[in-house]
């Protein structure tokens, strides 16, 4: 249980994705202007986190270790979260339209979104079992969603501020990341990673 | 290497066949025109229209939700196209001019609280909604006039939005920047407008705003057909605009105003913009 919370707070914390990783860099500068997508954009990526880690510790166990096909793991691990994408997006859009309008464009653009094929490579790599990976997995999209909202919040700010010409803009936010990725490096120690 | 191309076949067939089998069972239907539509629109998405993007106002469109003419930019050849996928006349829609519905300023509204934050009213109403007691009058903190790529909104001396009927192209840009939705689309030809945005009961209004609607509807009885009462705010219905003017002299608190004598008092735009002469009350 201890060992389960852990991975969890050290996911979400320690480890976080975008801040310490440097994972789903894109996603994370990309649609992050307003508060609420940036709390769409989580929540869909949670959805397909958790997901992609499931099926994907399965064809690793189940059907490239057996097959000593281990070396073909980035081209499965691809070819699964792609179309699990599209499936979820199908899937959503044909059953809860008003959802698929607020993800809108967020959901095709997790395909490529590499904070999803690092958390199934990472599973991997740290030899987790199943119920570890969940939770690895739920702890990695949770941090992303925080960072997410955190810096959304913090760019609306910077929005209204007074900041000089030349930094105004994509500047500006980079520095913000930067910052905000700082703070985050205050937690290292808090849990072994 | 026969293991490797039958699992990674396997698993691509595998994911081929489920999305096959999804895209058929949960397909979701359409509209031909729609799709129509869109691949006529400018793709600009810069929402002149009205709506998010082009995607949406197409959607409106077919859902015969929206009029065909509202794509500004795509000007008339675009809007004759539209009409021919809809099957209906190509005809431009009236143009319309944005109007502040609020003479509430520092002087005559009164103040919740102090506020020396960013001068912006979108932070400003971020701050416990508002500086301003009314929930829906002008913060005059100018964010309107700093989108409008037209100069046609002046910020008055004590703190109100004025909307130049001349300059004003009716592009809505202030109508989306403004937090608390005072600017409203209207009629150019319209003049007479109830320049209150407080849906407060009247006692309510009184006490914080001189020149606030405080739905006594004495507009009503005086022009039954051009004015409507809602939640205790008046507004003018704009197809009856031409009787509309009768009412302005007899509004208590002179909410109802006619463009016609110019523009609120500290505004320097110009006075009288159609010299018309106002028909009188009966
Ligand atoms: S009309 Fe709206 S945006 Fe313009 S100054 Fe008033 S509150 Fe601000
Ligand atoms: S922003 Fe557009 S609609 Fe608003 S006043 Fe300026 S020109 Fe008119």
């Amino acid at each position: 249980m201890t060992e389960l919370l852990l991975i969890l707070v050290g996911a979400i914390f320690v480890n976080n994705f975008v801040l310490s990783r440097f994972l789903g860099i894109c996603p994370f500068l990309g649609v992050s202007k307003k508060v609420e997508t940036a709390l769409g954009m989580g929540m869909a990526v949670t959805f397909v986190m958790t997901i992609a880690a499931v099926v994907t510790w399965f064809i690793q166990y189940f059907i490239l270790i057996p097959f000593g096909i281990e070396y073909l793991q980035t081209i499965a691990f691809i070819l699964v979260i792609a179309s699990l994408v599209q499936l979820v997006e199908m899937v959503v859009q044909k059953t809860s339209p008003v959802l698929y309008q607020a993800l809108g464009i967020f959901l095709p653009l997790i395909t490529t979104n590499c904070a999803v094929l690092g958390l199934a490579v990472l599973n991997i790599q740290k030899e987790y079992s199943f119920l570890e990976s969940v939770i690895f997995a739920l702890g990695a999209a949770l941090g992303f969603t925080l960072a997410m909202v955190l810096f959304a919040g913090l760019r609306e700010r910077i929005d209204l501020s007074p900041v000089p010409a030349s930094f105004r803009g994509t500047a500006i936010a980079l520095i913000t990341a930067g910052l905000l990725s700082l703070a985050f490096m205050g937690f290292a120690g808090l849990v072994k990673g | 290497m026969i293991e490797a191309v039958l699992s990674i076949g396997g698993i691509g067939l595998l994911a081929a066949v489920t999305l096959g089998v999804a895209a058929r069972k949960f397909a979701v239907e359409v509209d031909p025109r729609e799709l129509a539509l869109l691949e006529t629109l400018s793709g600009a998405n810069c929402g002149a229209c009205g709506y998010p993007g082009c995607s949406a106002y197409a959607k409106a469109v077919a859902e015969g939700k929206a009029e065909p003419s509202l794509c500004t930019p795509g000007g008339q050849s675009t809007l004759e196209k539209i009409a021919h996928i809809m099957g209906v006349a190509a005809v431009g829609a009236a143009p319309q001019v944005a109007v502040v519905l609020c003479q509430g300023d520092n002087l005559r509204a009164a103040a919740k609280y102090r506020y020396l934050g960013v001068v912006d009213c979108v932070a400003a109403q971020r701050i416990a909604d508002g500086p301003k007691i009314c929930p829906g009058g002008c913060l005059g903190l100018g964010t309107c006039a700093r989108v409008c790529p037209f100069g046609a909104i002046e910020m008055t001396s004590e703190g109100l939005a004025v909307i130049s009927r001349e300059k004003c192209t009716g592009c809505r840009k202030c109508v989306g920047a403004c937090p608390r939705q005072v600017i409203a689309m209207t009629p150019l030809d319209a003049t007479v407008h109830v320049l209150c945005n407080s849906h407060d009961k009247g006692a309510a209004v009184r006490k914080y705003c001189q020149v606030g609607c405080i739905a006594c509807m004495i507009c009503k009885k005086t022009v039954p057909e051009a004015y409507v009462i809602e939640d205790f705010l008046a507004k003018v219905v704009y197809e009856h605009y031409q009787e509309s003017g009768a009412a302005v002299e007899k509004c208590p608190t002179k909410c109802i105003r006619d463009f016609v004598d110019g523009y609120p008092e500290g505004s320097r735009f110009a006075p009288p913009v159609v010299p018309v002469k106002r028909q009188e009350a009966v």
